[in-house]
């Protein structure tokens, strides 16, 4: 079966902007937990000083419209004479953002661990770091996973946003081709698709790595 | 750096007024969500099988795709396919509204099946039927219980107009884009915008706290009842 | 009666202050070996703060530690390790590792600390679990436990570590009262092997059954002391005798 030249472009545009979709959210997304452990650390235990200041950035760019924070860094920087390529403002956009939202799951995850918990353990001769190690990281992640793999799942949806800033993803391609045709319902309706099956995988993916993890106490239904 | 404030300085009234359009946006939406999910939880939770799966697929849709594909599917695809002519307003308002109406079904579905089993069979015990133990008491429970979940989504929506642009509809955003094309002072007005999102997402949150207690049943919170 | 025994723990003078509230005003206990040191007292007295110091998880303000003749030095982490293996302590809400199964929360520590190999700790671990009649829970939660079921397997926990002295802070208190008999009977047992001891608690029968010596604390101070023979005699004046009334009391109201 032949396909139409119409959904020949649509298909070879979108698979590319998928290609690119998935180069923005694979960084972005473990770039954001990264920020994301190390800033709920700090707000979680941190002296006074960088925690008011982390807390300061969570407020901002969970306070604040993704979309504004790319456009400040891709059109604002130059003003200053920095210049992003679009890639880099999109992935810089993204982690920042993502990390901001991720270190709230992570300090709730560090503040839900009971102070019996650090007792028991140094009741017992464990070090500090033994105390982490084998207590609380665990303890505290099997509490941020679920909140965590949400936000990596608002990730994958609003990576549609980098098409702003002229990183041709997904959603960019296909308004190219959409535009050429003027077929806005099927190409719209089919990027939809896309996203679905993205978001749809990471979902089962997620819900796989909470079910092997379980622990009775720890679930989140 | 003059030039720069001065800009802002001068366009402040601009882009202010469209925290009008931008407020109109938010308030339509929650609104409309707030409708559609309290239908579709009930639905979900009390409704038959087919019921239930049409509106799990409705939000399977809205919880998976994004809001800015959403925006360009309804407003250059689906409402014109239809002869719809809805201004981008109304289109922004009803995508946002029925996206966060998928949400709300979920966090007011989980209120009510939070709720404890015996206050539906007390009510019917009383002799009220479905829909009054439904409207006197499991309601007014549910949604106390969703202010937090309510004052997350706000500030969801309220970040998420600022995608109006992408179809044209003048709020903020638009606006702030629309100065910067002409003075090249993107960075100061874009956090100009941001300054204002920000005071507005966080008025919110906060006003919504401030609700919660207002509304607040001693010895009655989310924690307390799990 | 303890004169020709050499103590094993010297507690001296010790004192700690939370900000501006002094909670231990200059407590000294000595313990030898198999002696078993009741803690009575009105809440707010000091007993928990007094054991937790104890094992350093709270460190004095002054007052000296001396275990086997040698001192702590509260600045020395490794001194403060090795007491803490040494002295074992048992809490009133269990302080089981939530993401461990009963069997784990006794290895973990065996491996971590002990660096014992997972095998030997495992067989280390059942025997434990086994002397407190929880062999067949090994594989179970913390969450899939009852209270008293979680407070033996932390006693066995503890046991496991080979401590010299057992703490325990008011270990039945947390418990609803038809689960308190078996952690009783588990504490009886401990007794009777010759464990040493200083446990804070409010159970009648075990103040009465198993003091060698009641200490009767109160606003951050040792006010009483003395075996239970003499405290408790009947028609005596003393606090203890008073207090432990009250216990007498209060239980059969519960019955
Ligand atoms: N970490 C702390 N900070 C401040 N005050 C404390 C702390 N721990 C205990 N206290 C206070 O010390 C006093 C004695 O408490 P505690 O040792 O628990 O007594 P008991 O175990 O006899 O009931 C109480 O008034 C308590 O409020
Ligand atoms: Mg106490």
């Amino acid at each position: 079966m032949e396909l139409s030249p119409f959904y020949q472009d649509l298909f070879t545009s979108l698979n590319s902007g998928l290609l690119m979709s998935i180069a923005l959210i694979v960084p972005s997304a473990m770039g954001g937990v990264l920020i994301g452990i190390t800033a709920g650390a700090i707000r979680t235990y941190g002296n006074r000083f960088f925690r008011t200041i982390i807390d300061c950035y969570a407020a901002v760019f969970r306070g604040t419209p993704l979309v504004i924070q790319l456009f400040v860094l891709y059109f604002g920087l130059p003003n200053i004479g920095i210049y992003l390529t679009p890639y880099l403002a999109a992935v810089v956009g993204f982690t920042l953002c993502s990390g901001a939202y991720q270190s709230e799951y992570v300090r709730g995850a560090l503040l839900s661990i009971k102070s019996g918990q650090y007792l028991g353990a140094q009741a017992l001769g464990f070090t500090t770091f033994q105390t982490i190690v084998w207590i609380i990281l665990p303890q505290a992640f099997r509490r941020a996973i679920h909140g965590c793999g949400n936000e990596i799942i608002y990730l994958i949806k609003y990576s549609s946003l980098a098409f702003i800033v002229t990183c041709i993803e997904l959603t960019g391609a296909g308004k190219t081709v959409a535009t050429e045709y003027f077929r806005f319902t099927e190409v719209f309706g089919i990027i939809g698709l896309y996203y679905l099956a993205l978001v749809s995988l990471a979902i089962i993916i997620l819900k796989k790595i909470e079910h092997r993890l379980f622990i009775p106490g720890f679930g989140h239904h | 750096m003059q030039n720069a404030l001065s800009v802002v300085f001068d366009s402040l009234p601009y882009l202010l007024q469209g925290s009008f359009l931008t407020a109109g946006i938010v308030v339509f939406a929650m609104f409309l969500g707030l409708f559609i999910g309290i239908f579709m939880s009930v639905g979900l939770v009390y409704g038959n099988r087919y019921i239930r799966y049409i509106l799990t697929v409705y939000v399977w849709i809205f919880r998976g795709v994004p809001v800015v594909v959403l925006l360009f599917l309804f407003y250059f695809g689906l409402f014109a396919f239809l002869g719809l002519n809805f201004s981008a307003f109304a289109t922004v308002s009803i995508v946002l509204g029925m996206t966060t109406g998928a949400y709300q079904a979920n966090i007011f579905k989980g209120a009510i099946l939070s709720l404890p089993q015996g206050q539906f069979k007390a009510a019917s015990a009383l002799g009220m039927s479905d829909i009054q133990a439904i409207k006197s008491v499991v309601l007014p429970q549910m949604l106390r219980l969703s202010i937090p979940a309510w004052s997350n989504e706000y500030s969801i929506i309220l970040k998420d107009s600022a995608l109006a642009f992408v179809i044209g509809a003048p709020e903020i955003m638009a606006r702030t884009q629309f100065v910067a094309s002409r003075t090249y002072q993107h960075l100061s007005l874009y956090i100009t915008a941001g300054i204002i999102y920000f005071l507005l997402t966080w008025a919110g949150v906060i006003g919504l706290r401030k609700l919660e207690q207002y509304v607040r049943i001693p010895g009655y919170s989310q924690h307390g009842n799990q | 009666m303890m004169t020709d025994k050499k103590p094993i723990l010297r507690v001296t003078n010790i004192t700690k202050s939370f900000g501006d509230i002094t909670i231990l005003k200059s407590v000294s206990i000595e313990l030898a070996k198999g002696d078993i040191k009741i803690l009575i007292g009105p809440s707010g007295g000091g007993k928990s703060t007094l054991l937790q110091c104890i094992n350093c998880l709270v460190l004095p303000d002054s007052g000296e530690i001396e275990l086997d003749n040698k001192r702590i030095h509260f600045t020395r982490k490794q001194d403060i390790y090795r007491l803490r293996q040494q002295v074992g302590m048992i809490f009133q809400d269990f302080n089981l590792f939530d993401h461990l199964t009963a069997l784990d929360n006794i290895t973990v520590a065996l491996r971590k600390v002990k660096k014992m190999s997972k095998k030997e700790a495992e067989k280390r671990a059942r025997l434990e679990l086994k002397q407190v009649g929880l062999d067949d829970k090994e594989d179970l939660y913390p969450a899939q436990l009852s209270g008293g079921q979680k407070q033996r397997v932390a006693i066995a926990r503890a046991l496991a570590m080979d401590p010299k002295i057992l703490l325990l802070d008011e270990p039945t208190s947390a418990l609803d009262p038809t689960l308190i008999g078996e952690v009783i009977s588990v504490i009886k047992e401990l007794a009777i092997k010759g464990m040493t001891m200083i446990m804070a608690t409010h159970q009648i029968s075990l103040i009465h059954n198993l003091a060698d010596e009641i200490l009767f604390m109160e606003d951050g101070r040792i006010v009483e002391q003395g075996p239970p023979g003499a405290l408790l005699a009947a028609g005596n004046t003393s606090k203890s005798q008073g207090f432990c009334d009250l216990l007498d009391k209060l239980s059969e109201v519960e019955e």
